[in-house]
């Protein structure tokens, strides 16, 4: 059953990947899947990525009993946590629920009212017209999206750190300036890429082989969102052992 | 002209199509009937590539549909408009951006061209002032005429529509059937019609195939089905009570 899953994905994915009839009417589509995508979750990415940032502050200055470490690790800490796990990781779960479900609906609802087979019958290749759209928006502006979560979820730490007392402004500054590698940077990026290739590619193919109705279009948008979170999480580990 | 030779189609081990064959002529309106389950949709499918046959063929002025790759079949299914049963309108886009979708995608015409041809088509399914309004905003009628309208936009050659008075008033449907017989013999094109509406069959069917369980049971003229001793044709055709009375004072 894997095997005749995995198999299907990668023929839809060849099919998707194609040379498209026309760059211009194709170019309109990203563009439109762009700001579903992208500008569509800037609120959500924000909200979750603020409260990340104060919540690792907060549990990171109560874990630390010690007078001998330096408060400015806080600062530190909640830097490297949101840029290699918090906000790639997190925020790409969250997108899955967000995104996912409604690349898989889409795309289902039009299978299950013979939108896709209209398509096909005029001669467009659907899996390219419906799904490269949404890979290419999504490998596009999810590592954006990361990339404010990073910065808002720092922010939101210092914050919270202000707010409770546990860390002072320049203390917290001071432990985002320390001992800095690029590398978390890279991986974290990485990691942004794959998990929206993920998150588009999944849910597409969830809902390009809906069959049924409005139960199963439900069914597939639910699908869609357990895979991607597993084969995220699945991701995480590999790319972790890999560059880490 | 379309010729349909020996079609066979199973899914999984249910034999759907069982050696259809027939041909439909140019400016003709071809109507396929039969009962739910005899195979009209599944046999339609495979005409227009969204089924592959196990088996037969499928000439569109003698090319030969069912043994070409999806690229050469782009050539043909160009010369193919379709309205199906629901009207398959894509959501998202404005009736305008439906009708011109075709047009956007594979041809080169200048927007005032592509703009001018869209309201021709809308007009002439006796539609105005809907260009901007989204499908979910039109009735099922307007539907219909908006998935007329996009099929003929690029001029086909083929029309064929499934079920088009499915979920319509009477009154509707007759607006519909009379608008397909006129596109037909307006543009010479050779529209299959595959259809449950009885009404449909005496005005509009200039030649009836009637499946049943998946075989050619019976192929003729409207006036032919009135005079068939058919069994089977005559249990669905006169099947309405009503509709055998109203045929037999009328003496049609």
């Amino acid at each position: 059953m894997l095997f005749y899953h995995l198999g299907k994905y990668v023929l839809l994915m060849k099919a998707s990947l194609k040379r498209p009839e026309k760059w211009s009417f194709y170019w309109k589509e990203i563009i439109r899947e762009m700001v579903s995508i992208g500008v569509g979750s800037v609120g959500i990415i924000s909200i979750i990525s603020i409260f990340m940032g104060a919540v690792t502050t907060v549990q990171t200055a109560f874990q630390l009993v010690s007078n001998l470490i330096p408060l400015s690790v806080i600062g530190q800490i909640t830097r490297d946590n949101s840029i290699l796990e918090l906000s790639p990781t997190i925020g790409a779960l969250v997108l899955a629920g967000k995104t996912g479900s409604n690349i898989a609906s889409q795309i289902g609802t039009m299978r299950v009212t013979e939108q896709i087979d209209a398509l096909e019958v005029m001669g467009v290749n659907s899996p390219g017209y419906l799904i490269l759209p949404k890979i290419i928006a999504g490998i596009t502006m999810i590592p954006m999206l990361v990339i404010v979560s990073v910065f808002l979820s720092i922010l939101g730490g210092m914050i919270a750190g202000n707010l409770s007392g546990a860390v002072t402004q320049s203390e917290y500054i001071t432990g985002l300036q320390a001992d800095f590698k690029t590398i978390l940077l890279t991986a974290g990026m990485v990691k942004a890429i794959v998990y929206a290739f993920i998150i588009t590619s999944v849910s597409s193919y969830q809902g390009f082989y809906t069959e049924g109705g409005a139960l199963e279009v439900g069914e597939s948008s639910t699908r869609a969102v357990v895979v991607s979170c597993i084969l995220i999480l699945f991701a995480d580990y590999i790319i972790a052992q890999l560059l880490l | 002209m379309i010729e349909i030779k020996d079609i066979y189609k199973s899914f999984d081990d249910k034999q759907v199509l069982k050696g259809i064959t027939s041909t439909f002529k140019e400016g003709s309106c071809n109507l396929i009937i039969g009962a739910s389950g005899s195979g009209k949709t599944t046999l339609i499918k495979c005409m227009v590539g969204l089924h592959e046959v196990d088996s037969g063929e499928i000439l569109y002025n003698d090319r030969d549909f069912a043994n070409l790759d999806f690229h050469e079949r782009i050539p043909i299914r160009k010369e193919i408009g379709m309205l199906f049963q629901g009207s398959a309108l894509f959501d998202s886009l404005t009736v305008q951006e439906n009708v011109m979708f075709s047009l956007n995608m594979f041809t080169e015409m200048p927007n005032s061209e592509k703009l001018d041809r869209v309201n021709f088509c809308l007009s002439r399914v006796n539609l105005e002032n809907v260009n901007k309004k989204f499908p979910a905003e039109l009735s099922g009628g307007m539907k219909k005429r908006v998935g007329i309208a996009r099929a003929i936009a690029m001029q086909p050659k083929y029309l064929y529509c499934d079920e088009p008075n499915s979920g319509l008033d009477p009154k509707t449907s007759i607006v519909i059937d009379n608008l397909i017989k006129e596109i037909t013999e307006e543009y010479n094109i050779t529209t299959i019609v595959n259809t449950h509406d009885m009404n449909s069959v005496m005005e509009i069917g200039d030649n009836i195939l009637f499946l049943h369980k998946g075989e050619k049971w019976w192929e003729g003229s409207s006036k032919d089905i009135r005079h068939t001793h058919n069994k089977e044709l005559n249990d669905f055709v006169f099947a309405s009570k009503f509709f055998k009375e109203a045929m037999e004072s009328n003496n049609l």
